[in-house]
């Protein structure tokens, strides 16, 4: 078995009397898609943000290449090679798209923005991921697609040799023509050798990319099993009831908030 | 690299690969076929302002002959600075979405101080010039850190410093007075000008540098492979800044007195070159330097650039210090054109015609777009107007309703050029 990339063991938190997350484990494999999936409020955004730094823990540790790491804002996650391309995207609309892929990270020569090396990097990049829709990276991000933004996004987030890449919902806008760039890029990713997480609501998108699946369960892991192991209705039992079969937390009545 | 460059690009055949994208547009055809698209699209620019600049000279020109004449030309530039230059400061915290109503005034207080040093200290005009921006900086650290960290709105918090300013240089100066501003270098600004052979020095030497530099760049992009315009476009921006550059300087190199068997007038006013040089500094700033950048990243989506890590506090509070420097400057060329500050200085329609300015120039009010280009022409406009009018011996009335309509007219294309935007997608 590969070892995990990145890893949470025994995570829990609180906000104030919520008790959000209980005892989670959590591991992104090199190579592999890893969906994160449960219903809304099932703590999946939490998750995130904890692995993002965003949000510390109450406890539990966090390993990443086989080490336990001290991790406490986004910019240590951020060294570690870990990087989160959020639901909302987080481009600006107004600059293009070297300037969106660079923005907080310009390079610089000593006469001001070195936008020789930037936009070289960022078709490399691009180029590299076989991006083929956009017609020129001098764009300004508005006049992008969903998908095309969607592909911006992911591109920035590897752009920085990122080992562990966390979309959240990339698809959920998306029509199917997009859906279906957004998901092969997805497959690329992890095909580089990349730890993808995938946070998604569509059972066929994860059915279709994913290797892993954890399912999370008001707050707890409900199972971690290969994708295969797995059919549509079975995910959607885990999500909504916490079990399936013989699969999932033994007596979902317990697990209360 | 400007804002120019990334969209001079034709569309690519869908199948095209990314590796061989399109870097440029192939004919100037092409990048006519683009400019007139980004038009459509929303994308005024400084078409707007230009073409409004040129249809209030011919009507001045066509309902005064004294409008056209060189020395009326050249106080319209005099009186065109003090605009300019704080139009451009406020184009900093327009680029944030945000507004600052009290640079107007800051700029009378500082010039103020400047005045109460240069005459009960006899500073020398360096030290007074300092003092008067270093209080401007302090004004805009103060606004910004209020809007920065405790989240008032900024229309909020610069209306409370516009009424609160006004009661510094009442204070100091006493109401009904005013002090005189007759240092030889900061009065010179606006009744002197440069000698003519200078004049011509510097013209040629902005028209070289700026050819060098424009076909250095092409040369280099073309050369890497990335994106850029194509030479024709090049080559006509180079011949239309020398068109203006030379040809301005041309007009204002004769003796434009009007008597000129009597008196000698001739050069550029002092005031010319301080505004090119600040128009130079704040371009590269934004252009060219990560906290551009970053000024337009926040403009444009203040929750992306504080993903990446970016610190939006002080960004914001920058961009309130730049303006409120600015604004010192502006009221220091103010100050020197009318030979004295008084209590009232800055207050009135100051401020109102600098942000008219920056809009009509094309700098949008919801934030994220705009450049200190915008600031110039934009000020012209709103000199021309005033000076045009002044010349028609209007009512003082008619002035305010004209300024007005066209700040009114210009915001109207703002909000429409934005939604068309976003529809278009440009």
């Amino acid at each position: 078995m590969v070892e995990p990339l990145l890893e949470l063991r025994g995570v829990n938190k609180s906000f104030g009397v919520v008790h959000v997350l209980h005892d989670v484990d959590f591991a992104v494999y090199p190579g592999q898609v890893t969906a994160l999936v449960g219903d809304n409020g099932a703590g999946k955004s939490t998750l995130v943000k904890i692995i993002a730094g965003i949000y510390g823990r109450d406890s539990g540790e966090y390993h990443f290449d086989g080490k336990a790491v001290e991790v406490h804002g986004p910019r240590d996650v951020a060294a570690l090679g870990v990087e989160v391309v959020y639901q909302d995207l987080a481009l600006c609309d107004n600059l293009d798209i070297v300037e969106n892929m660079f923005l907080g990270r310009e390079e610089t020569t000593r006469l001001g923005l070195d936008e020789v090396t930037m936009e070289t990097r960022a078709r490399e990049t691009l180029a590299s991921l076989s991006v083929r829709t956009v017609k020129s990276v001098r764009q300004s991000v508005a006049s992008l697609s969903g998908g095309q933004r969607q592909t911006v996004a992911i591109a920035k987030a590897v752009l920085w040799n990122s080992k562990v890449v966390l979309l959240d919902e990339p698809t959920a806008a998306l029509g199917v023509a997009q859906t279906r760039q957004v998901l092969d890029l997805v497959r690329r990713l992890a095909d580089r050798g990349l730890g993808v997480v995938l946070i998604s609501h569509n059972m066929g998108d994860v059915l279709e990319v994913a290797d892993r699946i954890t399912a999370l369960y008001l707050g707890r892991v409900a199972a971690d099993v290969p994708a295969k192991d797995l059919t549509h209705s079975q995910i959607v039992e885990l999500i909504t009831a916490g079990r399936s079969g013989d699969l999932g937390i033994a007596d979902p009545a317990t697990a209360t908030v | 690299m400007t804002a120019h460059t990334d969209t001079a690009s034709a569309p690519a055949p869908a199948s095209s690969g990314f590796d061989n994208d399109n870097r440029q547009a192939a004919t100037i055809g092409d990048a006519a076929r683009d400019y007139v698209n980004r038009l459509r699209g929303g994308d005024m620019g400084l078409l707007p302002a230009i073409l409004g600049l040129v249809a209030l000279l011919v009507i001045f020109a066509s309902l005064n002959d004294r409008f056209l004449t060189t020395y009326n030309m050249a106080n319209l530039v005099i009186q065109a600075s003090s605009i300019i230059v704080l139009a451009m400061g406020i184009v900093f915290v327009l680029l944030l979405g945000e507004i600052d109503l009290s640079a107007g005034v800051a700029g009378g207080a500082c010039a103020t101080i400047t005045a109460l040093m240069l005459i009960d200290y006899d500073w020398t005009w360096w030290m007074a010039t300092l003092a008067g921006v270093a209080f401007g900086a302090v004004i805009g650290l103060a606004i910004g850190s209020l809007v920065s960290f405790l989240g008032i709105p900024s229309f909020v918090v610069t209306l409370a410093f516009f009424l609160g300013l006004q009661a510094v240089p009442l204070r100091l100066i006493g109401s009904g007075g005013s002090l005189r501003f007759n240092d030889p270098v900061l009065r010179g600004m606006s009744i002197k000008n440069v000698p003519v052979t200078a004049g011509w020095i510097a013209a040629i030497v902005i028209v070289v540098a700026f050819a060098a530099l424009s076909l250095w760049r092409y040369r280099s992009l073309s050369a890497k492979g990335l994106v850029h315009a194509p030479i024709g476009l090049v080559v006509i921006k180079i011949a239309v800044l020398a068109a203006v550059v030379l040809g301005l300087t041309a007009l204002l190199s004769a003796n434009r007195a009007p008597n000129p068997d009597l008196f000698d007038i001739s050069g550029v006013p002092w005031v010319a070159p301080v505004v090119i040089a600040l128009l130079l500094f704040w371009t590269f700033v934004l252009t060219k330097t990560r906290f551009g950048r970053h000024l337009y990243a926040v403009g444009g989506n203040a929750e992306a650039a504080r993903r990446a890590g970016i610190n939006v506090q002080r960004v914001r509070i920058m961009a309130f210090v730049i303006c409120t420097s600015m604004a010192a400057l502006a009221g220091l060329l103010s100050a020197s054109y009318t030979g004295k500050v008084s209590p009232g200085s800055g207050g009135g329609n100051v401020l109102l015609y600098a942000v008219a300015a920056a809009v009509i120039g094309g700098t949008s009010l919801f934030g994220g777009r705009g450049r200190a280009i915008d600031a110039v022409i934009g000020g012209l406009v709103i000199a021309t107007i005033s000076n045009g009018l002044g010349l028609l011996n209007q009512a003082a009335y008619i002035n305010f309703v004209v300024t007005g309509g066209v700040l009114l007219l210009a915001a109207s294309v703002d909000a429409i050029s934005r939604r068309r935007r976003s529809s278009a997608g440009v």
